[in-house]
């Protein structure tokens, strides 16, 4: 008899841990709202709520500076052909609408995958006849940020099938591929290790669609080719150059990786 | 320096005494002192904001020195009463001695 009550309580205590932990679960579902779709979380919700309180607020937005220097960018005409952004395609807020979601896309002139930094210079040298900016550089930050911002909220859905499926693959490749000194792939963290800390750092899924960011450790505006090297350095490996065909095709998987997300371009993250 | 983006917000309308948030915020790169250039290995020589006021209506209502380990794009807010719609002139000081200003209306209804 006293052996069945031992039973029983015990199974009653097992029975009160899973409850607790359901609770937790349907918890975490309605907490993170937009910034979670099906099992994809974006960065924001593995912020601190001083973190994400900089972000939500435009004003408190270090990077809004940054948007705003880019609308000023927007309209101003430069190169031999004397041609703005605005020249060719007007209001950024009804052309650029979307833009963030689809990038990086395929150019059938380049013959591989182009970012919007890339299509950026592009129209620099092609239509404005103006020096192209490079990448990191204040204009350059600055016009991505305005141009991806446009697209707030809506759910981030690149292509990746037909002419792409190459790139696709060489992105995803890349992101499972063990590289550096110590010998880790991206999908060590980010696939099997959010949420997990790494020192004092909480790991996130990797999400690009806050992208450029504003980081507090860089105390401004950043790529995501900037934190591909970040990550690449940290692993002890040589990082590619910015703008590079193998980050551009990692571009790609990641952005496939947080499909539906919404775009949070300025995102602030630690 | 003089080019520095500044924002400023204060709420539009007022009631006389109450008590309303003023926010600012200037792009500037804070740059603390403790850093080499990675190339020279010379020290990047200390260039920050050190002094931050408001004044309203010409009378000063807010100061604050600040120190090397404000982070960069400085943001800032504070509390505020106003009896008498005015303007609030937001001033920023840097270790060259040149002063940024920005202003922004406040109603008092």
């Amino acid at each position: 008899m006293q052996r069945f009550a031992t039973k029983l309580t015990a199974s009653f205590a097992a029975a009160a841990i899973v409850t607790i932990a359901m609770g937790a679960d349907a918890d975490v579902g309605d907490k993170y709202g937009a910034y979670k779709v099906e099992d994809r979380r974006s960065g924001f919700t593995y912020a601190t709520k001083e973190t994400q309180r900089i972000q939500v607020d435009d004003f408190e937005n270090p990077a809004m500076i940054w948007v705003d220097d880019g609308e000023a960018l927007w309209n101003k005409a430069e190169g031999e052909a004397s041609k703005s952004c605005a020249s060719c395609h007007n209001d950024a807020a009804e052309s650029m609408k979307g833009v963030a979601t689809v990038f990086p896309k395929y150019d059938p002139k380049l013959g591989r995958m182009k970012n919007v930094e890339k299509q950026i210079n592009i129209c620099r040298t092609e239509r404005m006849k103006a020096k192209p900016w490079k990448l990191e550089s204040n204009e350059m930050l600055a016009m991505t940020v305005y141009v991806r911002h446009q697209s707030r909220g809506m759910p981030m859905n690149v292509k990746v099938d037909g002419e792409v499926a190459p790139f696709f693959e060489a992105g995803k490749k890349f992101y499972y591929q063990r590289r550096g000194q110590l010998d880790l792939a991206c999908g060590h963290c980010h696939v099997d290790n959010p949420g997990g800390q790494m020192r004092a750092n909480i790991l996130s899924q990797g999400q690009s669609n806050g992208f450029p960011t504003y980081r507090l450790k860089w105390q401004r505006v950043g790529s995501i080719h900037r934190r591909f090297r970040g990550c690449n350095k940290q692993v002890r490996a040589i990082p590619y150059k910015a703008g590079s065909e193998e980050y551009t095709n990692l571009e790609l998987y990641v952005a496939w990786r947080g499909r539906g997300l919404p775009v949070e371009t300025p995102a602030v993250r630690n | 320096m003089a080019k520095a983006k500044t924002r400023v917000k204060v709420p539009k309308s007022v009631k006389k005494g109450e008590v309303f948030e003023a926010k600012a915020l200037i792009k500037h790169k804070m740059e603390t002192g403790q850093r080499k250039d990675r190339k020279t290995g010379e020290k990047v020589p200390r260039f920050i904001i050190n002094k931050f006021t408001a004044e309203y209506n010409g009378k000063q209502v807010f100061a604050s020195d600040w120190h090397p380990a404000i982070a960069a794009n400085p943001f800032i807010s504070f509390h505020a009463k106003a009896s008498e719609s005015g303007t609030m002139v937001f001033k920023w000081t840097d270790d060259k001695g040149k002063t940024v200003e920005a202003s922004a209306k406040v109603n008092v209804a």
